[in-house]
């Protein structure tokens, strides 16, 4: 074992946090904040680069897990600590050590109360984002999957908006539900294959029998948090009442961790059951998609809106997972990627004039234009992103799934396909309530374009959507050989090949 | 060289976007405008090189998406039909971008307009450059997205918005069906690019594949899809209703896009993809019906519109028709050579409606025009040049192109060949009308317009006549110089291996061995459409009014575009809507959160409530509850007992 840089990633926001509560002390409250929030920047910025090293090292010809650590912790119950990243999970690493920074520098005003418990929830929650896409052992997984709650339960309880009891404790119960059923399942495969290493899991081939209902008890986990229709509606709750950059986490990682989930659990370790049980994914999906874009047209919350579009991008996710070719796979794991920077950043759209005018209401904006251009300009780039216009991150993603869609059932691909329209609907309709018109309300006619602050926010986000639009080859050359070899051990066909489903479909 | 062509419209609306405040607006249009004159060089000499040495070539860029075998590079491609529209595109780019100096002189916002503008012509470069399906369709959502931004450019105006949302929404439905497109094809081929996929198709002409359940050829579902996408871009009858609305854009705009280029994708693409629609007769008979009937529809409705660039944009919607049922025939050469010399004379036209509403204080009723042409001549001649070249008079472009189209139509020789040959001779009268109606209500007769509106007329500065000169001689002249090349005898040789047509579809040959009668009847038709102008607005002014009287549901039908607007509102726009907001309040309120989380809360209250009732701190309460629970624990002991 080399260098530990995937555990070095890891722990070093908690160190940061660590270092929050020893030293950010003292009687002056202005002074505790501002320590607080630099060591919380620092620390998070030098992880950032630390996970970038990552990256460097990252071999994409070898699509098994790389730069794995290994330490036994309790030999009796094999159980170990055990990190390592592939193909799949390597760049939602980076997504997380990438959002961190932007969501403290984002919370540097918006947040006046308690900001030394606030940056250690958040310098937590970052180890345990980390560590969950690292883990290569059951128990550690578990263990991180379900931490991660904690932290984000207070950020939204504590510093939410005025219903975040309710909401804190929705998202609460909604995602312990699910976890609670993969807990027993987790224990059922430790009782079948002996080992909670998850490398041996993943060879182990579980009885088809037995499949089905361990895929059902991680469906109901991962589900959630992806969340699926019907089990989404906590999603619009906790993203109003929780606190920007809570908002920015939420639908830029910890969604992920669902399709994760998929990737990482269900379809390399129940290959069968994931094939039976892929139809419903799909019919819950397309529901997803076009349920979730009408809702989205009617709402009348900026963050509600922007929530329940997430719900409808990640059902492009969850069928390009299951559709279980290359394209489909790839293009999920690239819709998350670019959802996660591209609704991240629309969060911090509308926190950007939530800081000034205390409202999410859409009617209460409208002609921001002509006083904040630079913001039109940004606020117009995730939108064309959310879009999924060609240049943007969201249309490789949403394409790729298209294609591996349309290989696998044409009705899928024609349903999942007019997300483009209602996608396009209800954001634009959006951007033309807060964004164009005449400046009508009073109020408004203050009101100031980007700070410095939050300028330098947008600036790599822009750069990354527009990156991962006209070059995304960077990212997918990194993914393809993980997900090639994801795909070998699948009762189908390995990798998508029009011709030979076109000859099967001629007579 | 050839790659600068495409992206010096890239760079300049970067300069000039990002940049605009530092360079002001004096800079802006420098920057913009001598970088399309530059990238119009750069295409004459492409032009040279390309279509008149036959020097086809690919530049391929970088890799941009690649996932199994779905590949997808950035890559030019240069051959006769690319360097045409290159001509066509940068040409008519460059004489809206210097026209747009003086049009938008006092507008505040110059510099985002001219990026704008740039980035529209760089997006249509790529477009008409692809060597992808994949790099089409980015060049088709780019010019999508610009023409938003433009339509929506006054984004003061609540109408304008309206309008740029509906292009975007309604383009998206064709979007819909070329995305579903470019998957079959890439299902049917197991490629997006152009050579490979032109190289396979003949073999697959018999595939049979299964699209939602139903099994067609493969290439009738590839192309079918492919041309909804056209339709929504070329507006076509279905898919038309946003380009009249995007009249709320500037005028350069409506010249530039929603005439010359933009709206031609759509029969560019066909002809494209003509490799693939020769193989699916079905599709192609269906792009010629659809062609016909926009022709002729949106000729009907231009007949009694009062705003002079809806005029205009009607009849660009049924010229379109026109290229589309040239293209149904297998007469792309046609189609191509119509879209060239349509885009001089139509921008001309748009351009000088421009110049008119420049001169009448941004007026663009013609009920409140007339009576201008002597304080604007130069305007007028310029209109009627525009106006004979789009209504097929000999030695003017449309003549050679229009007549070619009706002719080929006839030379196809089957029904829906003959269906679109009697619709474009009908549209053609109707064509001729209503240019002249417009000409007459804007120029002749009572001035109708204040005299604060009639002091004010005046000639447009030379910036914007310039121009409007250029594309008057293109409007002469194109025509006549391309007849030889485009569909005349060199038409083999020109064209090369850009453009497929089967040996058996012989619409072109017959269109040259036409009788005498076919070639004469346009013509005819469209004299006679300018002698009934003539009578009904400068010889008998009160006919219009007690025509409109007397028929009048038929008027009001033309008048509300056959109610299209209305139907598609009923239809689509208010049930979404209202799909929406139920789908919110009861599905996900009533239902699912009412019987998940907060129903389970709600019950599991109740059921703490009333648990909490048993304790109600009487201890014979307790005690009666211990007696029961006595009495039933003793039976279940003797029960099992006795078993």
């Amino acid at each position: 074992m080399g260098f530990p840089i995937l555990s070095l990633t890891t722990f070093l926001p908690l160190v940061g946090a660590l270092l929050i509560i020893v030293f950010a002390r003292g009687d002056d409250d202005a002074v505790v904040a501002r320590n607080a929030r630099g060591t919380a920047l620092w620390t998070s910025l030098v992880t950032f680069l630390l996970s970038l090293l990552i990256w460097v090292g990252f071999d994409p010809a070898d699509p098994g897990f790389q730069m794995v650590e290994r330490v036994e912790l309790f030999p009796a119950f094999s159980m170990t600590y055990q990190m390592g990243v592939d193909g799949i999970s390597i760049f939602f690493v980076l997504l997380s050590t990438f959002l961190t920074p932007l969501c403290i520098l984002s919370s540097w005003g918006a947040v006046e109360t308690r900001v030394k418990e606030y940056m250690i929830s958040f310098l937590v929650l970052e180890t345990l984002m980390v560590g969950m896409f690292c883990a290569l052992d059951l128990v550690l997984f578990y263990v991180f999957f379900e931490g991660v709650l904690i932290p984000m339960f207070l950020i939204i309880g504590v510093w939410g908006g005025a219903r975040r009891v309710y909401a804190a404790f929705k998202f609460f119960l909604y995602t312990l539900t699910g976890s609670v059923l993969m807990l027993l399942a987790i224990l059922a495969m430790y009782f079948t294959s002996g080992t909670t290493d998850l490398i041996a899991n993943l060879g182990y081939g579980f009885p088809a029998a037995m499949q089905t209902w361990l895929w059902l008890a991680f469906f109901a986990s991962f589900a959630v948090k992806v969340p699926m229709w019907p089990v989404h509606t906590w999603l619009p709750d906790a993203h109003v009442e929780a606190p920007t950059a809570g908002s920015v986490i939420l639908a830029g990682v910890l969604l992920k961790m669902g399709g994760y989930g998929f990737l990482r659990f269900s379809l390399p370790m129940f290959p069968e059951a994931s094939e039976m049980f892929a139809p419903l994914v799909f019919a819950l999906s397309v529901v997803a998609i076009i349920y979730t874009s009408l809702v989205a047209l009617a709402q009348e919350d900026m963050k509600k809106l922007i929530a329940y579009s997430s719900v409808a991008h990640m059902g492009f996710v969850t069928i390009g997972i299951f559709t279980r070719t290359q394209q489909g796979i790839e293009g999920a794991i690239f819709q998350m990627l670019s959802h996660g920077i591209v609704s991240g950043a629309l969060f911090l759209c509308v926190g950007v004039v939530y800081d000034r005018m205390h409202t999410r209401e859409i009617a209460r904006y409208g002609g921001l234009v002509h006083r904040m251009p630079k913001y039109a300009f940004v606020f117009m780039v995730f939108t064309l992103g959310a879009v999924g216009l060609p240049g943007t991150s969201g249309f490789v993603g949403e394409f790729l799934t298209l294609v591996g869609a349309f290989l696998v059932n044409t009705w899928l691909a024609f349903f999942a396909a007019t997300g483009l329209i209602l996608g396009a609907m209800y954001m634009l309709y959006l951007y033309r309530r807060v964004i164009f018109g005449k400046l009508v309300h009073e109020d408004l006619k203050g009101i100031t374009d980007l700070n410095w602050r939050e300028a330098a926010i947008m600036a790599p986000l822009v750069l990354m959507v527009l990156w991962m639009g006209i070059n995304p080859g960077v990212f997918l050359d990194s993914i393809s050989g993980s997900v090639a070899h994801l795909l070998d051990g699948q009762p189908i066909r390995a990798a998508a090949d029009g011709a030979t489903v076109l000859q099967a479909a001629q007579r | 060289m050839y790659a600068a062509a495409v992206f010096l419209p890239l760079l300049a609306a970067t300069i000039a976007g990002l940049f605009g405040r530092q360079i002001g607006d004096r800079g802006a249009q420098l920057v913009t405008c001598s970088a399309i004159c530059v990238s119009a060089l750069l295409s004459v000499i492409i032009f040279v090189e390309v279509a008149l040495g036959g020097e086809a070539r690919q530049i391929e860029l970088f890799e941009w998406i690649r996932s199994g075998t779905f590949e997808a590079s950035w890559a030019l491609r240069f051959d006769t039909l690319s360097a045409v529209m290159l001509i066509v595109v940068t040409f008519v780019s460059a004489a809206v971008h210097i026209y747009s100096i003086g049009y938008m002189h006092h507008d505040p916002h110059v510099p985002r307009f001219m990026a704008y503008l740039s980035l529209f012509t760089f997006s249509m470069l790529m477009l008409v450059t692809a060597d992808n399906l994949l790099q089409l369709f980015f060049g088709w959502e780019g010019v999508g997205l610009c023409s938003y931004l433009l339509i929506g450019f006054w984004f003061d105006r609540p109408s304008a918005n309206a309008a740029a949302i509906k292009a975007f929404i309604v383009n998206r439905v064709g979007d819909f069906g070329f995305a579903l497109g470019i998957l079959s094809v890439y299902f049917i081929f197991d490629s997006i690019v152009f050579d490979t996929i032109f190289a396979a198709a003949p073999q697959h002409a018999g595939t049979v594949m299964s699209f939602l359940d139903l099994d067609l050829p493969a290439l009738e579902i590839a192309c079918f899809l492919l041309f909804i996408g056209a339709m929504g871009k070329s507006a076509q009858l279905g898919l038309h209703t946003w380009l009249p609305d995007a009249m709320e854009g500037p005028t350069p705009v409506s010249a530039l896009i929603h005439a010359a280029t933009m709206v031609t994708a759509g029969v560019f693409m066909v002809a494209r993809l003509s490799p693939l629609f020769e193989y699916a007769p079905g599709t192609l008979g269906f792009v010629a019906f659809i062609g016909a009937t926009t022709a002729f529809f949106a000729a009907t409705v231009g007949l009694v519109q009062n705003d002079i660039k809806r005029v205009i944009a009607y009849s660009t919607c049924s010229q379109l028709g026109y290229m589309f049922f040239a293209a149904g025939v297998s007469a792309y050469p046609a189609a191509i050579f119509h879209l060239m010399t349509h885009a001089f004379f139509k921008a001309l036209l748009f351009l000088g409606a421009g110049s008119v509403i420049h001169a009448m204080s941004d007026e663009q009723d013609m009920q409140k025009m007339g009576g201008i042409w002597r304080m604007i001549p130069v305007t007028y001649v310029l209109m009627w040049i525009g106006s004979l070249a789009l209504a097929g008079i000999p030695i003017f472009a449309g003549y050679y192109s229009k007549d070619m189209i009706l002719e080929s139509a006839w030379g196809a020789h089957t029904g829906i060949g003959d269906y679109a040959f009697w619709m474009g001779i009908a549209a053609a009268v109707m064509t001729a009308f209503y240019s002249w109606r417009l000409i007459f209500m804007t120029f002749h007769g009572q001035p109708r317009a204040s005299e604060i509106v009639m002091a004010h007329v005046h000639e447009s500065p030379p910036v914007m006549i310039g121009p409007l000169v250029f594309l008057a001689i293109g409007a002469v002249f194109a025509g006549l110089v391309g007849y030889e090349a485009f569909v005349g005898d060199g038409m083999h040789r020109f064209w090369g291996d850009s453009i497929l047509i089967l040996p058996e579809h012989r619409a072109m040959e017959a269109a040259h061995h036409a009788p005498a009668w076919v070639k004469l009847l346009p013509l005819v038709m469209g004299v006679t459409g300018i002698a009934l102008a003539w009578l009904f607005y400068m010889a008998a002014p009160g006919l219009p009014g007690r025509l409109a009287g007397s028929l009048k549901p038929l008027y009001l039908f033309l008048l509300n575009k056959w109610y299209f607007d209305e139907l598609y509102d009923r239809i689509f726009v208010r049930p979404a809507f209202a799909l929406g907001r139920g789908l919110w309040k009861g599905g996900d309120g009533a239902i699912i959160d009412g019987l998940g989380p907060d129903g389970l809360a709600a019950t599991t209250r109740r059921i703490a409530v009333q648990t909490s009732r048993l304790q109600s701190g009487y201890v014979y309460h307790y005690a009666f509850a211990m007696l029961i629970g006595v009495v039933m624990l003793i039976s279940w002991y003797l029960y099992r007992q006795g078993m």
